[in-house]
């Protein structure tokens, strides 16, 4: 809208000034999904707004190129927002970033930009992509290098340890609703030291934005109060692990595109072969939305984690649920992918979960039949009779039907689609070469 | 007649009615196609006043509107034509335009109305700071602030607080908040205005999450109604 970015861009340096900011941090993410920043001030900000700032992107995963090593960093203003655990007399701000070349056109190696390509293309179609993401974590001890030590298991603090995680999960959700992250529900999971917050459903790259914030947030809060959160998918064994199931729906203008008041389970055509579409092509998304060696520990049978590709309305080892909406309402009417993890990329994640979605939209695809039974305790053979694959067993399998998918590559580009698998294919050459300590020096601290 | 200045109007080529009647009333205007090419045609003093045709065009008529408010100028002195059909579209855009003109008009009371439109050098202006119920806002610096503590809004959260505490104890459907927040080209849906609205009531708290209202199957409410506060 005319001068709406004005607007926002003045909107942003009289908050700055008003408020008294000190240091505004740029955001952006690496193709990994780890957040990077780095910290302009004032002074710095109109410019950076104006014309973007550069910086040299060869330090940052999958950012690297042969020729030309700087990048832009564009703020989007409508992302602008006080940091709210920085007291007043040092305030400081964010704003999360698109990453262009110098020239001014979109990066391909940038997470941000690849979905915001994804979610032009349902645009063309007519819709609009909404996600509402489940997201479970662990809280831990600080590692001391060997074993996640949960908090529940007493000895470590003196105060009961049911009071310092309710008190650390509710200051996390009163930061995060200031942070224009709404929170759904939130509870203890049924592991020892696992929690869930469920967010409010938002456009995806809002949400992909949030879930940044969110993992921030979330160790940041707990790492006030010397407790380490994690997202790694699958910490402690023998326990479920970390999942971030995914409620996704389209919607065309304000009606729910997957909504139909004719069908037993109110879905519609679209919902149909949206779900027909990440079916099919469930394999080839997984090393995305499953990008870990240790996201395959959590794949497996008998702690509520999908294995099958299967959908059904209430059977939580499906890859996909159909939830019953709560109000009978028709906007709520949605589907849930239950494979993702929450140390996943969410821009990536959602980008190639959207593509294969839109395909099965596009072609026409035949939603198979509803796989009600519980799959966990059949076998093989009656499973393939029902025509039922298992997810990928492991990284590598995953990879292997990643780097044969036309639609992965397309959805991510060129540019990511190769150093993604080049990342992806090295880490799992460092794994096979180590015991099972690999995973928790590799992402305890790190997820 | 003492000449107020020169009048943006658009669209940049007006009916022959309504060129002829600011000719023969004495006006300088200018022709504008478009919001984009306003502030570029702005004269160093900023435009003196505006005459906007939405009667043909409403859509962009109104974003035409909205842009002359939005100038780093903004025009205060905005003449709106609409045909009888569109007096309902008037009421949710009251803080968009001084006088509206009806169509097909008398040249005559056209002049009359332009005439009063500019009859004082001084249109009130709109104070820059708004209040209801605790909630502060001061239009020029873009703060908000409850019971006096400082709000830390997006700049969509901010626009959409403002448009409902200059308009409160009134039910808006979501699909006119959205055109009159986020304008006729976004894309987003009416449901953004939920998002927002929930977002919102968080930032006030759980205790004045009730200012805004969700008024059932119609949209919503800030502040008590009109009819029973």
């Amino acid at each position: 809208m005319p001068g709406m970015h004005e607007a926002q861009r003045d909107y942003v340096l009289r908050t700055v000034e008003e408020r008294g900011i000190r240091l505004v941090r740029l955001w952006f993410t690496d193709v990994l999904g780890n957040l990077k920043s780095f910290a302009i001030s004032p002074a710095e900000l109109e410019n950076a707004l104006n014309d973007g700032m550069s910086f040299d992107g060869s330090s940052i995963d999958g950012y690297g190129r042969v020729q030309e090593a700087d990048v832009l960093a564009l703020p989007d203003p409508n992302t602008f927002e006080v940091l709210p655990w920085v007291d007043s007399k040092s305030a400081e701000a964010r704003v999360f970033c698109d990453i262009a070349q110098l020239d001014g056109t979109p990066f391909d190696g940038d997470p941000r930009q690849v979905l915001r390509r994804n979610l032009a293309t349902a645009r063309e179609h007519g819709y609009i992509f909404y996600v509402a993401p489940d997201v479970e974590y662990f809280y831990f001890a600080p590692p001391d290098g060997t074993k996640p030590r949960p908090l529940d298991e007493g000895g470590f603090f003196d105060l009961t340890t049911t009071d310092i995680a309710s008190s650390l999960r509710k200051e996390t959700i009163r930061t995060l609703e200031t942070m224009s992250i709404p929170v759904e529900y939130s509870f203890h999971e049924d592991s020892p030291s696992q929690h869930e917050i469920d967010l409010r459903h938002t456009d995806a790259l809002t949400m992909a934005d949030s879930v940044m914030t969110f993992r921030f947030v979330v160790k940041e809060i707990a790492a006030m109060r010397n407790v380490h959160a994690t997202f790694m998918p699958k910490p402690l064994e023998g326990v479920q692990g970390s999942g971030m199931h995914l409620h996704l729906s389209l919607f065309a203008g304000d009606n729910n595109a997957f909504h139909s008041d004719d069908d037993p389970y109110n879905l519609s055509d679209v919902a149909k072969s949206f779900m027909a579409g990440l079916l099919r092509h469930a394999a080839e998304i997984t090393a995305v939305t499953n990008q870990t060696v240790n996201s395959y520990k959590r794949l497996v049978p008998g702690f509520e984690a999908p294995v099958h590709v299967s959908w059904a309305r209430n059977n939580r080892s499906g890859l996909i649920r159909v939830p019953v909406p709560k109000r009978g309402s028709e906007l709520a009417t949605r589907i849930e992918l239950r494979s993702p993890d929450p140390a996943c990329n969410p821009y990536l994640a959602f980008s190639v979960i959207l593509a294969a979605g839109l395909r099965g939209v596009e072609e026409g695809y035949e939603l198979p039949a509803e796989a009600d039974a519980n799959l966990f305790e059949m076998g093989d053979a009656a499973l393939s009779k029902l025509g039922i694959d298992q997810l990928p067993q492991s990284l590598n399998d995953a990879l292997r039907v990643m780097e044969s998918s036309q639609l992965v590559a397309e959805a991510l580009g060129e540019h990511i689609f190769e150093w993604f698998l080049r990342n992806k294919r090295a880490e799992w050459r460092r794994y096979k070469t180590h015991v099972s300590q690999f995973e928790l020096d590799t992402y305890l601290r790190s997820l | 007649m003492t000449n107020p200045g020169l009048l943006a109007v658009y669209p940049d080529s007006p009916s022959v009615d309504l060129a002829r009647t600011l000719d023969l009333s004495g006006y300088v205007w200018k022709g504008v196609a478009s919001p984009d090419s306003l502030a570029k045609l702005a004269p160093t003093e900023g435009w003196s006043g505006a005459v906007v045709a939405c009667d043909d065009d409403p859509e962009g008529g109104w974003s035409m509107c909205r842009a002359l408010r939005r100038l780093e100028r903004p025009v205060r002195r905005v003449l709106v034509l609409v045909t009888g059909a569109q007096i309902a579209d008037l009421e949710v855009r009251d803080n968009l335009f001084e006088d509206f003109q009806l169509t097909p008009f008398h040249p005559r009371e056209l002049e009359a109305r332009l005439r009063h439109l500019f009859y004082n050098e001084l249109v009130v202006p709109s104070s820059s700071v708004v209040e209801h119920a605790g909630l502060r806002l001061n239009l020029e610096t873009y703060q908000a602030t409850f019971g006096g503590r400082p709000l830390d809004l997006t700049y969509m959260e901010y626009e959409l607080l403002k448009f409902f505490v200059q308009n409160p104890g009134r039910v808006y459907s979501r699909e006119v908040i959205l055109s009159e927040v986020w304008g006729y080209e976004y894309f987003g849906g009416a449901r953004t205005v939920d998002v927002h609205v929930r977002r919102l009531r968080a930032k006030l708290g759980e205790e004045h999450a009730h200012l805004i209202e969700t008024v059932r199957s119609v949209g919503y409410r800030f502040g008590a109604s009109k009819w029973t506060g």
